[in-house]
């Protein structure tokens, strides 16, 4: 009933949202996802919390999506503002868990000379 | 041409995203993690900058701009800040998705309601029930883990507690459910910030309660919902790169507080809903039991005679910053001939794995640090236990006292080694407030001070002595 208003949103996103297959991705994600953490070396739990949530942190891209596009001034804000903390956990997120993935060594420096 | 570009891309970065978490598996791989985690997310923010809808630049510089102002000092901070930091990256996850969902949901409110289906509308209200509860859940967590003053460290508790936090979540959930129902209503847009304005509250009174005994687990739950409600965006947004993304990070989380459950004996309900830390003030020791100080010169004596110690680091550890020191005297027992190793509890500090990385960084090969369950059978071989700044983690009440909190509780069995020394700030119970019988058996003695201070007088006295040999 509402349709003359749908003219606003870009085309690609007036298609109906697929329900099962995006049912079935989030289903096989976590599989996935369990079987790849389970593995995770658990001296690593620490900076694998740092990596996971910077790859969560891609939620960057709906941010993006929105300030970018022309939409009102205020759902604008709200899409910068999300911009903004994504980065921030995909900047400190990744930074850190490398910086320490580095110190993980099995020999010291002092022992090889 | 951009319809093809952007899914492959999004395929692609899922990929490298699976990948990263792959090689997360070895210490040796896992740098190449955050390589494909990187490109992952560089290719994912291009090819979504590139799309067509995208016309404003400016808004969208500026936020990324400040992230990286933010981001880069964030993640400086010094490895035994890591829990808080975490929660605050928690934080910050959750309140990115939630906000994301507010602007879409008043932006199909009002110009185009008939994408408020109900799968939609749904995913959209799950998501923001998770991502806002997130929100000052983990800044809750955030503050008590960096001890800021308003935010009470120890667990607040009070009557009906529980009554009180699971009616705000069914509200919550009820309010909801009828927005999910009435969608385009008018009602429906005042009533979904009640639902936000519940879950902010949720998060905070959730939080209230847990002790830091229980942040490792705490943390791990908080981090799956971030993942969770990031997901759910992609639901809302038909976003298959965010809902794989959202899925691996909840499955991460998941796994971890289930670690973190198992190696307490407990379940979420109880890490939740339990309150930790206040039951057990009533059990007092019987009288009598005194404790048995040791000096560091005799201490010194007893561990250069040894032919095994082991260390048993704790949040006393961390607190002090005392794993250089302790690598310090790693490298004089070394030097000795004597075999050293270091017993890691799962829950051992604030948050998964905390423990490792602090010692990592003192320059301690990792092979050297032993799992609790791997070390337990050659304790009884062992000479020296040596408990910095553990407390729970090494109490054999756990073992069969069913008053016990901690009753059921896998411990590392310090107790077996044939000498134990404990380093204790003061005389008072650890963290949960559970006196610790092990410091009062006969075999143990104890050191008290700062555990940086009594470990570096340790060395001290073990390198003065170093010509001997």
């Amino acid at each position: 009933m509402h349709a003359m208003l749908a003219v606003v949103v870009p085309a690609a996103e007036t298609q109906p949202s697929d329900f099962w297959s995006m049912v079935f991705v989030f289903v096989l994600a976590t599989f996935i996802g369990l079987g790849v953490i389970r593995r995770v070396s658990r001296l690593l739990h620490t900076p694998l919390m740092s990596l996971t949530n910077a790859i969560s942190a891609v939620a960057v891209v709906e941010g993006i999506s929105i300030t970018g596009a022309n939409y009102p001034t205020i759902i604008r804000i709200l899409g910068v503002v999300a911009v903004f903390a994504s980065m921030t956990n995909i900047v400190s997120g990744f930074l850190i868990t490398d910086r320490m993935l580095k110190m993980f060594k099995t020999t010291r420096e002092g022992d090889r000379t | 041409m951009m319809d093809f570009i952007v899914p492959l891309a999004y395929l692609v970065a899922t990929a490298l995203f699976i990948f990263a978490l792959h090689w997360m598996n070895d210490p040796k791989t896992a740098r190449h993690g955050v390589y494909a985690g990187v490109a992952a997310m560089v290719i994912g923010i291009v090819a979504t900058w590139l799309e067509p809808e995208v016309v404003h630049h400016l808004w969208i510089v500026v936020g990324m701009a400040a992230g990286v102002a933010l981001g880069i000092p964030l993640s400086r901070v010094p490895l035994t800040a890591v829990p808080q930091r975490t929660a605050l990256s928690h934080a910050f996850g959750g309140a990115a998705a939630g906000l994301v969902g507010v602007a879409y949901y008043y932006l199909w409110w009002g110009h185009n309601p008939g994408h408020l289906t109900t799968f939609r509308t749904t995913a959209l209200i799950t998501e923001n029930i998770l991502g806002f509860m997130t929100f000052t859940g983990s800044l809750m967590a955030a503050g008590k883990l960096q001890e800021v003053k308003w935010i009470p460290q120890r667990p607040v508790t009070y009557k009906g507690q529980n009554v009180v936090n699971i009616s705000l979540l069914v509200a919550a959930v009820a309010i909801g459910i009828w927005v999910i129902v009435h969608p385009t209503t008018a009602l429906a847009a005042k009533l979904f910030p009640v639902v936000i304005g519940l879950a902010l509250l949720f998060g905070v009174l959730l939080i209230i309660p847990i002790g830091g005994a229980d942040m490792p687990t705490v943390i791990a739950i908080l981090n799956s919902y971030a993942g969770l409600s990031a997901a759910a965006l992609g639901f809302v947004v038909d976003n298959k790169l965010l809902v794989t993304a959202g899925a691996l990070d909840g499955s991460s989380g998941l796994i971890l507080a289930i670690i973190m459950c198992k190696a307490m004996n407990r379940s979420f309900a109880n890490v939740l809903f339990g309150a930790f830390g206040q039951v057990q003030q009533a059990k007092q020791l019987e009288e009598g039991k005194t404790y048995k100080p040791e000096t560091i010169e005799g201490a010194a004596q007893v561990m250069e005679q040894a032919s095994t110690v082991v260390i048993v680091p704790g949040y006393g550890m961390a607190v002090a910053q005392a794993q250089h020191k302790v690598r310090e005297l790693y490298d004089q027992l070394k030097k000795r001939g004597i075999t050293v190793k270091f017993a890691i509890h799962p829950v051992a500090g604030r948050m998964p794995g905390h423990m490792n990385v602090l010692l990592a960084e003192a320059d301690v090969p990792y092979t050297d640090l032993v799992e609790s369950s791997d070390i337990n059978a050659d304790m009884p071989q062992c000479d020296v236990a040596l408990v910095v700044g553990a407390n729970d983690v090494v109490n054999p009440a756990a073992r069969y006292d069913k008053t016990s909190p901690i009753y059921g509780m896998p411990i590392i069995d310090a107790d077996k080694a044939h000498t134990v020394f404990a380093i204790k700030r003061s005389k008072n119970p650890g963290f949960a407030g559970i006196d610790n019988e092990l410091y009062f058996a006969d075999k143990t003695w104890m050191l008290f001070g700062d555990a940086k201070k009594v470990i570096g007088d340790l060395v001290k006295q073990l390198s003065d002595q170093g010509g001997i040999h």
